[in-house]
């Protein structure tokens, strides 16, 4: 814990991520209004005690409205990185311990995948199955595999090569169990600090395929969206594009600095290299 | 006066003390050793000497060179360094660059440390000197040995023509042989040169081969010093008198009488890889291991010397299990294997101990999880049973029980080997194969590894086959010895026997690198 401690930037940014998803937890129970209460005749209001943040050209409530669309973001990039886990992490272990051919078709099918970027993806779900946050999701995750595959592969090549993996193989374990027993242990700080810096990753995709409406639909909304519905507005109320937008930099922000707070708490060989020093 | 001052040098990582206050000097093209375990800040103490202390560390005390303290600014300390101070480092794969020819990185140097009334030295002259011929100069580090690049750095450290060497492990990357002619060389050159040297080493017979005078130095502090002699016919200090004792390896007690049966035939393996994966037809596969043939009886110690690269590391890994032989095979108690087709029944009578203690363990997970790992290996055992056997072996390696909730970090480095000669037991097999077992440990506890494995040996009624480099080890621990060269088996016999009168030129070369016994220099 003191560990954590000593790296400021890794505290403001896990605070700030967290205050954030707090904010945005708190939106599923309570939210100054309902998001989809439509009124005319309070549009573009400025801030005031009743309304923090004013409200939009549809009269809703803009701190209800980023709220609600901070949980959308959160959401949707949670789910993807998990999805991205979950099959990327397997395959990357999968590519290490049989090797040979499994690691080629690892290899060659990720470089496959990262030929074509989310909004591609997204566009070619829409397409299929029309827009939505699911299709989002599906996007952003079918994104994230590569990169967990990648990271995984990355961090278990070293460890497959140390001794104990050799002492579990003489004890006749399989690879599917050295795998789950050795190697994926010993890169979870690594997936951990991947994790984080593909959350920031999956909101700002999450925005910018709601801002090509490609992503969450209305009467839902996300940050992205609202800026798709305040640009035509910016010369004139600029006010409802700017308060979507600092949001999604505070967050992003927030996460990278976790993260790369994370890699410099956590990252052996930074340790490692002060001890080798002593000897 | 003395070349080099050095008076109540300490040096600091926070607040933590890795070096207090060490004083010695050295004089004109003396060569001063100093020896002392890992931890015992003899890395840090040439580092201070050359200004090359890493960030966060600080040191206080004076260093004078020729009566004259070392400058503070670091533009001045660089100048000195070339000029003055030549280093050679442990590992010479990663203080080359590996994206420059020899040539120029010699090159480099020479034109840096350039003054106007020496004439320069020239790159040819300098590799003739550490005994390589012109033609390497063209070549980059990966396409040279580990002993010529270490030949390179020495010619590196001689380019500004100093006047003190610092060599800090510099033998230790390399194999029997190699170690043997660096050592030779250096001592040549300083000799040529009167140059003054500055040895670091744990392998007192190294310092004793190549120093008049010694210091010793433990956990940060010098222990004792005085004229190499002095220091190890009769040590005064207690460390000292530990260190020098485990330096010599006490000949085996007992000869065990007559051979057992049989327990493991290896029949004609052979081991071929394939090379340069690119274009299959190109190129002949490298054979690691040629039509080797042995049979260990029960009981026995079996010892498999030879260079590094020769082969006997693959031959172990195939014996327990982890590779296959591309052809012949291998017999253990009446069933035939290849390798890695070994029958899961048979894995328990095999166990394999790694060579560096410090990777053989998963660090996420505790002794008692790592232990009783092979126990999948029979599936007939209890719950209760299982933890019996993890405190039988725990205790058989001179550890307690109240060990076995800890993570592998907490544990020195012989406290690891010891944990993983326990591993290798718990199943209690009938043949375990020691890959340099303890070449990775400190001297001092090195003794104490090899006498758990004699005890061990007679307690268990195990068989043991050893891999090792180490000659005065085998000598000390096998019944019979087995010398391998370029994947072929070329000499067998009694290690006294092989050892007094070695027939085949391999042998006869390890044997003849073999580091004479510290009485023999006093």
């Amino acid at each position: 814990m003191r560990r954590f401690l000593a790296h400021p930037s890794l505290m403001v940014g896990l605070c700030g991520a967290l205050a954030f998803l707090l904010l945005g937890l708190t939106s599923l129970v309570w939210t100054p209004f309902p998001i989809d209460q439509i009124d005319i005749g309070r549009r573009f209001l400025g801030p005031s005690a009743e309304h923090w943040l004013g409200t939009d050209n549809l009269g809703r409530d803009m701190a209800s409205l980023v709220m609600a669309g901070t949980w959308t973001s959160f959401l949707v990039a949670a789910i993807a990185v998990f999805i991205g886990m979950g099959i990327g992490v397997p395959l990357g272990l999968a590519a290490v311990i049989w090797g040979g051919a499994v690691e080629w078709l690892v290899l060659r099918l990720s470089d496959f995948i990262f030929a074509f970027p989310a909004v591609i993806v997204a566009i070619l779900i829409t397409t299929l199955a029309g827009p939505g946050s699911i299709n989002a999701i599906v996007a952003i995750g079918i994104f994230n595999i590569p990169v967990f595959a990648r990271v995984a592969r990355g961090g278990a090549l070293s460890i497959a090569k140390l001794d104990f993996v050799a002492a579990a193989r003489l004890t006749g374990l399989g690879n599917a169990m050295i795998a789950w027993r050795h190697l994926l242990p010993n890169i979870m700080s690594l997936l951990i600090v991947q994790g984080t810096i593909q959350m920031s990753l999956g909101i700002l995709s999450e925005a910018g395929l709601s801002y090509i409406a490609l992503g969450t639909q209305a009467p839902d909304t996300s940050l992205g969206l609202m800026l798709r519905e305040a640009q035509g507005m910016f010369l004139v109320h600029p006010w409802l594009t700017l308060v979507p937008g600092s949001a999604i930099v505070l967050i992003v922000m927030a996460l990278n600095l976790a993260g790369d707070g994370l890699r410099d708490a956590i990252d052996p060989r930074l340790r490692q290299s002060r001890s080798n020093v002593l000897a | 006066m003395s070349l080099l001052d050095v008076s109540n040098l300490s040096v600091r990582f926070g607040p933590l003390e890795v070096v207090s206050g060490v004083a010695f000097s050295v004089g004109r093209s003396e060569r001063f050793g100093i020896v002392g375990e890992s931890g015992s800040g003899k890395t840090v103490t040439a580092l201070a000497i050359a200004g090359l202390l890493p960030e966060g560390a600080t040191a206080t005390g004076t260093i004078n060179l020729d009566g004259q303290p070392l400058p503070r600014q670091e533009h001045e300390m660089a100048r000195l360094r070339g000029r003055r101070i030549g280093m050679v480092f442990q590992e010479p794969m990663t203080a080359l660059n590996p994206l420059m020819r020899v040539g120029r990185q010699i090159n480099e140097v020479i034109q840096l440390n350039s003054r106007e009334a020496t004439p320069l030295p020239a790159v040819e002259g300098l590799l003739a000197e550490v005994g390589l011929a012109p033609e390497h100069a063209a070549r980059y580090p990966h396409q040279l040995s580990g002993g010529q690049r270490q030949r390179v750095m020495i010619a590196i450290a001689l380019a500004g023509q100093p006047d003190l060497l610092i060599a800090d492990e510099p033998t230790s990357a390399l194999d029997l042989i190699t170690q043997a002619k660096v050592l030779d060389l250096i001592a040549d050159i300083c000799e040529r040169r009167q140059m003054a040297l500055l040895f670091i080493s744990h392998d007192l017979k190294a310092v004793a081969r190549l120093c008049s005078r010694v210091a010793v130095m433990h956990a940060g502090k010098l222990v004792e010093s005085g004229t190499t002699g002095a220091v190890f016919a009769s040590p005064r200090q207690n460390y000292t008198r530990k260190l020098v004792a485990a330096s010599r390896f006490a000949p085996r007690s007992q000869q065990r009488s007559g051979k057992g049966t049989p327990l493991l035939d290896v029949a004609e393996v052979t081991r071929d890889y394939r090379q340069g994966g690119f274009l299959m037809w190109d190129g002949r596969p490298l054979r690691a291991v040629d039509t080797v043939q042995f049979t260990i009886a029960e009981g026995e110690c079996l010892a498999l010397v030879g260079p590094s690269g020769c082969g006997k590391t693959t031959l172990a890994k195939i014996v327990v299990g982890l590779d296959r032989a591309t052809s012949g095979f291998m017999r253990l108690r009446g069933v035939t294997y290849h390798g890695s087709d070994l029958p899961q029944e048979l894995r328990r009578d095999l166990s394999l101990v790694f060579q560096d203690p410090f990777g053989s363990f998963n660090p996420r997970l505790t002794i008692k999880d790592s232990l009783g790992e092979p126990l999948r290996l029979e599936p007939h055992l209890p719950p209760e049973g299982r933890h019996a056997r993890v405190v039988e072996v725990v205790e058989a390696v001179g550890l307690g029980q109240a060990m076995l909730d800890r993570y592998p970090h907490e544990f020195s480095g012989g406290q690891r080997q010891r944990l993983a000669i326990a591993r290798a037991l718990v199943t209690r097999p009938r043949l375990l194969v020691l890959d340099e077992p303890v070449s990775a440990l400190d001297v001092s506890v090195r003794g104490e590894v090899l006498a758990l494995l004699a005890r061990l040996q007679a307690q268990f009624g195990l068989t043991y086959l050893i891999i090792s480099h180490d000659l005065d080890m085998v000598a000390a621990m096998a019944d019979r010895v087995l010398v391998m060269e370029a994947g072929r088996i070329v000499e067998e016999g009694q290690p006294e026997q092989i050892f007094a009168a070695p027939q085949h030129p391999m042998t006869r070369a390890l044997v003849g690198a073999r580091l004479p016994d510290l009485e023999a220099s006093a």
